[in-house]
C-alpha cells in the first residue's frame, strides 16, 4: 500500500511543478514527471508476490501461474509512446514560442486575455 | 567553435567506431522482438539515437551532406502504409483486421510467430526515421535568430 | 464487416497523402474529398442497417475479454454521421481558405488523422483503445490549432496542449484504478464486474473520469482552454473543434462511461445538471462582453454544451431526446457561424466587430446564412434550435425541477441578445468597407449554403413518423443501460 501512496506523491510533485513554475521548459519536465508516476503505478498493479518475469525461455519450463501479469506492461509501453509524441509536440511549441516572444517566461506570454 | 561544427576530436574518433555498433544493437532488438523484451518501438528509438549521435558529434552541415532527408521521409511514410497493408491482408486471408496469416513456425526460432515479426520491422523503421526527422526539424530552427 | 473501415480508410489516406504529394496540394485535396464522401455514404448506409441490436467486430480474431472489439449501435453510427458530414463541409470550405496561409499538403494529412481519431473513439468498445484514439485526435488538434504560424496561435495551442495533457494523465490514472479493480478492459465486462463491487469504487472511478474527460468536453470548471484555442485556430478547424471534437471526445465518452459502464448513478446525474446550468449562464454572460467575433462564438459553444449536459443529467426520455437532438443541431449551426467568421476574415482581414460595417451587399451569402444561423441558435421557430431547446425545457419541468427550466429559458434569452449584437455590429454596422471581388470563393459559399439548408431540414426530425425511425432508437440505446452489456456478453 505504501508503494501506491509514494506513486501518488510523485504525481502530486508533478502537479505542483506545473502549477507553480514560470519557465516553459520546467512545465514540460513536470508534466513528464506526472507521466512517469502514472506509468509506475500501472506496472506495480500487475505484481504478484513471489512471481517472476513473464517470458518463456528455451530449455527452462516455467508455468504461467508463477508469472507476473503482462497486460499492464503492454499498456505502459503504449503509454510511453504516447507521452513521447506529446513531449515532442510540446517541445516544438516551446521552440516556436521562443522565436515569436523571445522569452520562455509564461508571465510575459500573454497576448490573449479575457 | 561554431554551433554547427560538432564536438572535439576525441568524440569524433570514438563515434566513427561506435555508431555502427549502436545501429547493429538496434537491429538486433527489432528482429528478436518476439523472443526477448524490446520489439519495434525500443529498437526504433535506438536506431534514431545512432543517427542523432552522428549529428551531435559531427554537426548539422555534415548530416546535410551525408543523409538524404527526403529519402528518410519516404521510408517513414511507406512503412506506415505497409502497416495498414498488412492489416488489410489480414482481412483478406485471416478474416479480421490485423489477423495472423503467416504460419507460426516452431517455437523459439528466429523466424516464427507470424505477422508479429513483420510488424516489428515496420514499426522499427517508422519510429527510427520519424524520431530523427522530428529532432532534425527542431534543430533546423536557429534559436538566436529573430523572426 | 465494414466497421474497421471507418478507421482504416482515413488512416491510410493520411499516410498516402504524405507519400505521394509533391510541392502543391492538388492530389491531397482530391483524395481527401473523395475519402470523406465515401465515409459519409458508408455511415448513412450503416445507420439504416443497424436496427436496435449492436454490431460487434473482433480485431485480429481474438474474443472479447482478451482482444479489442469494435461496437456499433445506433448512438455510435449517429455520431459517425455527424463527424463525417461536418468534416466534409469543413474540407470544402478549407480548400480556398488554407491556400491563403500556405499551399502545403500538411493540413490535409493532419485533418485525416483528426477524422481517424474521432472515428476510432466512437467505434471502439475497449477502454484503453479509446484512450489511444483520444490522444491521436488531440495531437492532430494541437498541431492544427497552431497551423497559421501567428504568435497568438502558438500561445493558444500551448495552453490547450498542457491542459489536455494534464487531463490525459488523470484519465490514465482512472484506467489504472479500473484495471486494478476489475482486471479487464472491455467496457461491457467492466460494467458487469463493477456491479458486484463496493459502490465507493464506482464513485471514485466516475469522479476521476469526470475530471479527465470533462476537460475535453469543456464544461464549466474545465473550460479555460476553449476561448483561446477556438478563436485562434483557422476557421474550418474551429468549426471541427467546436462542432464535433468536444462532442465526440467529451459528451459521447461521458455518455458511454456514465450510462452504460457505471450504470447511471444518481449523484453524477445531479452533478451534470448543476454543471450544465452553470455553463449555460456563465458562458452566456461572458459572451455578451466580447468584441472579437470568434471569441464570442467560443463562449457560446460553452453555453450550448451546457444545454446538452442539462438534458443528459435529467435522465428521462424527453431529456435525453432533447440532448441528442441539440447535439446534432449545435454541430450544424455552430459550424455555419464559424464559416461566416472565416469568410468575414478572408474578405476584411479582421475579426473585431467594431471595425465591420455593412456587408449585406458585398457578401450576400454570408449575411443571409449568418441570419439563419443566429435565429437557429437563439431558438426561433421554425428552425431546429427552437425544437431542441423546447424539448429540454419541457423535460426539466416534467422531471420536477422548474428552477432549471427557468434558468435554461434565461440562457436562451441571453443567447438571443448577443447574437442580435453580432447581427447589428457585424452585418448592419455604420462603416462603409471595401472588399475586393471574389474574396469568398465558390467552395466557401457552397459549404455555407448546404449547412443553412440543413438548419431548416433537421427540424423535420421532430415529426413523429421520422422521429421513431431515427432519434428514438438512439435514445433507447442510452436509456436501456444494461442492454449494451447484455448484447455484447451474450454474443461473444
Amino acid at each position: 500500500m505504501t508503494v501506491y501512496l509514494l506513486c501518488f506523491a510523485l504525481f502530486l510533485v508533478g502537479i505542483y511543478g506545473i502549477i507553480t513554475k514560470r519557465d516553459l521548459v520546467r512545465i514540460i519536465i513536470s508534466w513528464g514527471i506526472m507521466g512517469y508516476a502514472v506509468n509506475l503505478m500501472f506496472v506495480l498493479f500487475g505484481y504478484k508476490n513471489g512471481s517472476i518475469y513473464p517470458i518463456f525461455v528455451k530449455n527452462a519450463p516455467v508455468l504461467p501461474q508463477t508469472m507476473v501479469d503482462p497486460l499492464p506492461q503492454a499498456l505502459v509501453l503504449t503509454s510511453i509512446v504516447i507521452e513521447l509524441g506529446n513531449t515532442a509536440m510540446l517541445a516544438a511549441l516551446a521552440v516556436r514560442l521562443f522565436q515569436k516572444y523571445q522569452t520562455f517566461d509564461i508571465t510575459k506570454i500573454r497576448r490573449l486575455s479575457g | 567553435m561554431k554551433q554547427t561544427e560538432g564536438m572535439t576530436l576525441i568524440v569524433k574518433t570514438v563515434t566513427r567506431i561506435s555508431v555502427w555498433l549502436v545501429l547493429l544493437y538496434g537491429i538486433y532488438i527489432i528482429l528478436h522482438g518476439h523472443l526477448s523484451p524490446g520489439g519495434g518501438f525500443a529498437g526504433g528509438v535506438i536506431i534514431a539515437l545512432a543517427f542523432l549521435n552522428v549529428m551531435l558529434a559531427f554537426g548539422r552541415d555534415f548530416i546535410k551532406n551525408w543523409l538524404n532527408i527526403d529519402m528518410l521521409h519516404d521510408i517513414d511514410s511507406s512503412s506506415a502504409t505497409m502497416f495498414i497493408a498488412v492489416g488489410i491482408l489480414g482481412i483478406a486471408f485471416g478474416g479480421s483486421f490485423l489477423a495472423n496469416f503467416i504460419p507460426h513456425g516452431t517455437l523459439f526460432n528466429l523466424v516464427s510467430s507470424g505477422t508479429i515479426q513483420v510488424l516489428n520491422i515496420v514499426i522499427g523503421l517508422k519510429v527510427g526515421m520519424g524520431l530523427f526527422i522530428v529532432v532534425w526539424a527542431l534543430v533546423l530552427f536557429h534559436l538566436d535568430q529573430k523572426e | 464487416m465494414i466497421l474497421p473501415f471507418f478507421i482504416i480508410i482515413p488512416l491510410l489516406t493520411a499516410f498516402v497523402i504524405t507519400l505521394i504529394s509533391g510541392e502543391r496540394d492538388d492530389w491531397a485535396v482530391i483524395l481527401s474529398i473523395i475519402v470523406e464522401i465515401s465515409l459519409l455514404i458508408l455511415s448513412v448506409f450503416c445507420f439504416f442497417r443497424v436496427d436496435g441490436t449492436a454490431v460487434i467486430y473482433k480485431m485480429s480474431n481474438w474474443k472479447a475479454p482478451i482482444g479489442i472489439i469494435l461496437v456499433a449501435d445506433s448512438l455510435s453510427i449517429f455520431m459517425l454521421i455527424i463527424v463525417s458530414f461536418i468534416a466534409l463541409t469543413s474540407l470544402i470550405f478549407s480548400v480556398h481558405y488554407i491556400r491563403h496561409l500556405s499551399p502545403s499538403w500538411n493540413y490535409y494529412a493532419l485533418f485525416m488523422l483528426l477524422v481517424t481519431g474521432m472515428n476510432g473513439v466512437i467505434a471502439t468498445g475497449d477502454l484503453f483503445n479509446m484512450f489511444v484514439f483520444v490522444e491521436i485526435t488531440l495531437f492532430a488538434a494541437y498541431a492544427l490549432v497552431a497551423y497559421g504560424n501567428r504568435a497568438e496561435e502558438f500561445e493558444a495551442s500551448f495552453k490547450y496542449a498542457i491542459m489536455g495533457s494534464i487531463s490525459s494523465a488523470f484519465v490514465l490514472l482512472g484506467i489504472g484504478i479500473t484495471y486494478a479493480m476489475t482486471s479487464t478492459l472491455t467496457l461491457a465486462n467492466i460494467a458487469e464486474v463493477l456491479k458486484q463491487k463496493d459502490p465507493m469504487v464506482s464513485l471514485w472511478i466516475g469522479g476521476i473520469f469526470l475530471a479527465g474527460f470533462g476537460l475535453k468536453a469543456a464544461i464549466m470548471p474545465f473550460h479555460a482552454w476553449l476561448p483561446d484555442a477556438h478563436s485562434s485556430a483557422p476557421a474550418p478547424i474551429s468549426a471541427m473543434l467546436s462542432g464535433v471534437l468536444i462532442k465526440a471526445l467529451g459528451v459521447y465518452v461521458l455518455i458511454r462511461l456514465f450510462f452504460n459502464v457505471l450504470g447511471g448513478i444518481a449523484i453524477f446525474n445531479e452533478v451534470f445538471v448543476i454543471l450544465g446550468t452553470i455553463s449555460i449562464l456563465v458562458g452566456g454572460f461572458l459572451a455578451m462582453g466580447q468584441w472579437d467575433f470568434k471569441r464570442l462564438l467560443a463562449y457560446s459553444s460553452i453555453s450550448q454544451v451546457g444545454y446538452i449536459f442539462l438534458g443528459i443529467g435529467l435522465g428521462t426520455w424527453l431529456g435525453i431526446l432533447g440532448a441528442v437532438f441539440h447535439l446534432l443541431n449545435h454541430a450544424i449551426f455552430k459550424s455555419l457561424l464559424f464559416y461566416n467568421a472565416g469568410s468575414l476574415e478572408t474578405a476584411f482581414g479582421t475579426r473585431d466587430l467594431r471595425k465591420m460595417g455593412n456587408v449585406a451587399k458585398a457578401l450576400p451569402v454570408t449575411s443571409f446564412t449568418s441570419m439563419v444561423a443566429s435565429l437557429s441558435i437563439s431558438g426561433v421557430p421554425p428552425f431546429n434550435g427552437f425544437f431542441s431547446k423546447l424539448i429540454i425545457i419541457i423535460a426539466a419541468i416534467q422531471a420536477g425541477r422548474p428552477i432549471y427550466a427557468f434558468l435554461a429559458a434565461i440562457g436562451s434569452l441571453i443567447t438571443l441578445a448577443y447574437y442580435m449584437k453580432v447581427q447589428r455590429f457585424g452585418f448592419h454596422g455604420k462603416n462603409i468597407l471595401q472588399v475586393e471581388k471574389n474574396a469568398v470563393s465558390f467552395g466557401m459559399n457552397s459549404a455555407m449554403i448546404i449547412l443553412a439548408v440543413l438548419c431548416l431540414v433537421t427540424s423535420l426530425l421532430i415529426v413523429p413518423g421520422i422521429r421513431e425511425a431515427t432519434l428514438d432508437t438512439i435514445v433507447a440505446v442510452i436509456m436501456n443501460k444494461t442492454g449494451y452489456v447484455s448484447q455484447i456478453l451474450g454474443r461473444q
